[in-house]
């Protein structure tokens, strides 16, 4: 069984549109019926979670001189915050 | 004509104490200052003929028209500048001067600067880039990836202080305002855009979490946008592990970066909008598609419970006591045609009987009897006498006629 929390987003989209693309074509037992219904309500009401649950962010990506890169959150005006100390 | 000559400076020799006398060393580098002087600074234009780029980074070749050829040098400090690829059979216009290559003694063109005739050098850049990368098949459509539907974090590679990424963020603000950023600020234009943009598309890749990157700039000459022509920057957009989209200018510029990125976008703000759909469509869409899977399933069943039905309604489910009837009858009918067979045989052989019986009576001996033939046995011996002979031997014999026998006893005379 495929576990829904770890697919990606679009992932859990593509499957979904699967699942529905599956049960229209409609010659599935209705054993399969059930199982991929089951499934798909979980995975649409997963990837509404998730949309709720999604914020704005915007980072920028610095590379010190190390080369060692971290992403540090940047105003809406896109000027990296001051660190906190 | 060359012993008159000859003969001509034998006559006019001066004395020996007032020839001046050259080395092979003296005379070239002579003639390289004069030459050199004379020719400081020349144009010349002519066709490119044999080409090498040495390893050394130098490039030799000749320049050349119907009637003359000159060899020419371009070292590594002046063609590095070079933005498009010289090559055999190139019309171009060269800058430089003069001056002989001592060690063989031939004059050359030591040049500086190189433009192609016609076309700019940036628009030949181009082309012969575009050339080179499409018969790579960096271009080739089956590279191309598919872009994320919905990237909750996208990749950004553009100047941090241009339009570009507020006209992005303002086209997200109403359509997707829940996006996740990722910026990379880079130079967009000057000597340091393209390894900056190279740079920034590899940090991105090593970095991870973005579903993809756009790489964007604003409009421009085509020197403005030049950092997206370089090969560099396209060879990094191919290689990247994340699908890249090209936002560079307007919609007239294309750049050899648009030409490899998995999706070009006529502007940025065209970008954001093919990244993201519109949140809200997205959020029915998901409460459809919900409604939707229910209807299909209440669909399934009801199928089901119609076809129940249907069979339900079959005859044999309704009275299946027909079915045995009628099997019974079968059994019936198939037991009288047996029977009949059966008969039919028996007579049959009947009559064959009673045939053979009839053939076989008419060829016995009691019927000859009966037609007034008779046998005739020898009584004491019992054996049947077919001859006159065996008879004249026997005393006594026995005659078998239809009805019965009788014993006869013969004169031994045997005469009568």
């Amino acid at each position: 069984m495929t576990q829904p929390k770890e697919l990606k987003f679009e992932d859990q989209l593509k499957r979904l549109e699967d699942i529905v693309g599956k049960m229209e074509s409609g010659d599935l037992t209705l054993d399969d019926s059930l199982k991929l219904y089951e499934e798909g309500v979980k995975l649409s009401q997963s990837c509404t979670k998730r949309l709720e649950e999604a914020q704005k962010r915007i980072e920028i990506l610095l590379r010190s001189s190390s080369g060692e890169l971290k992403t540090v959150p940047a105003d809406d005006d896109l000027k990296p915050k001051k660190a906190k100390k | 004509m060359n012993e008159e000559i000859q003969i001509d400076r034998l006559a006019a020799r001066p004395d020996e104490a007032e020839r001046k006398i050259y080395t092979v060393s003296q005379i070239t580098r002579l003639v390289r200052f004069t030459l050199e002087d004379m020719f400081s600074s020349v144009w010349i234009e002519g066709e490119i003929g044999d080409f090498t780029h040495h390893s050394s980074g130098h490039m030799y070749f000749n320049l050349k028209d119907g009637e003359a050829s000159l060899q020419c040098v371009m070292f590594k400090r002046d063609n590095a500048r070079m933005r498009f690829k010289a090559e055999a059979g190139l019309k171009v216009l060269v800058h430089g001067r003069l001056s002989i290559y001592v060690p063989r003694g031939q004059y050359q063109l030591v040049v500086d600067s190189m433009e192609p005739k016609g076309l700019g050098q940036l628009q030949l850049a181009f082309e012969q880039l575009k050339a080179k990368l499409f018969k790579e098949g960096l271009f080739d459509e089956a590279r191309k990836r598919p872009l994320p539907f919905l990237p909750l974090s996208i990749g950004i590679i553009t100047s941090a202080s241009g339009a570009v990424i507020r006209d992005m963020m303002h086209v997200w603000e109403r359509r997707f305002p829940k996006v996740h950023i990722v910026l990379v600020p880079v130079q967009v234009q000057g000597p340091s855009a393209a390894p900056e943009i190279v740079q920034a598309l590899a940090d991105l890749n090593a970095f991870g979490g973005v579903d993809v990157i756009v790489v964007a700039r604003g409009g421009g000459s085509l020197e403005d946008l030049w950092a997206f022509n370089e090969e560099i920057v396209a060879r990094a957009v191919a290689a990247s592990q994340i699908p890249v989209v090209s936002a560079v200018g307007h919609e007239v510029d294309y750049t050899i970066c648009d030409f490899v990125a998995d999706r070009r976008a006529p502007t940025p703000s065209a970008a954001a909008e093919i990244l993201l759909p519109p949140l809200e469509e997205l959020e029915a869409s998901l409460k459809d598609t919900g409604a939707r899977l229910a209807r299909i399933l209440k669909r399934e069943v009801d199928d089901r419970r119609e076809k129940l039905e249907a069979l339900k309604n079959y005859r044999v489910f309704l009275r299946p006591q027909t079915l045995v009837e009628d099997l019974l009858q079968t059994v019936d009918d198939l037991a009288k045609e047996l029977e009949t067979a059966a008969r039919r045989n028996v007579e049959e052989i009947g009559n064959e009987v009673r045939f053979l019986n009839g053939k076989l009576e008419t060829l016995s001996p009691q019927k000859c009897l009966e037609r007034g033939y008779s046998i005739v046995f020898d009584a004491a011996t019992a054996s049947i006498i077919k001859s006159t002979r065996q008879l004249d031997r026997s005393r006594s014999i026995r005659v078998r006629l239809a009805d019965g026998e009788r014993r006869v006893d013969i004169n031994p005379t045997g005469t009568p």
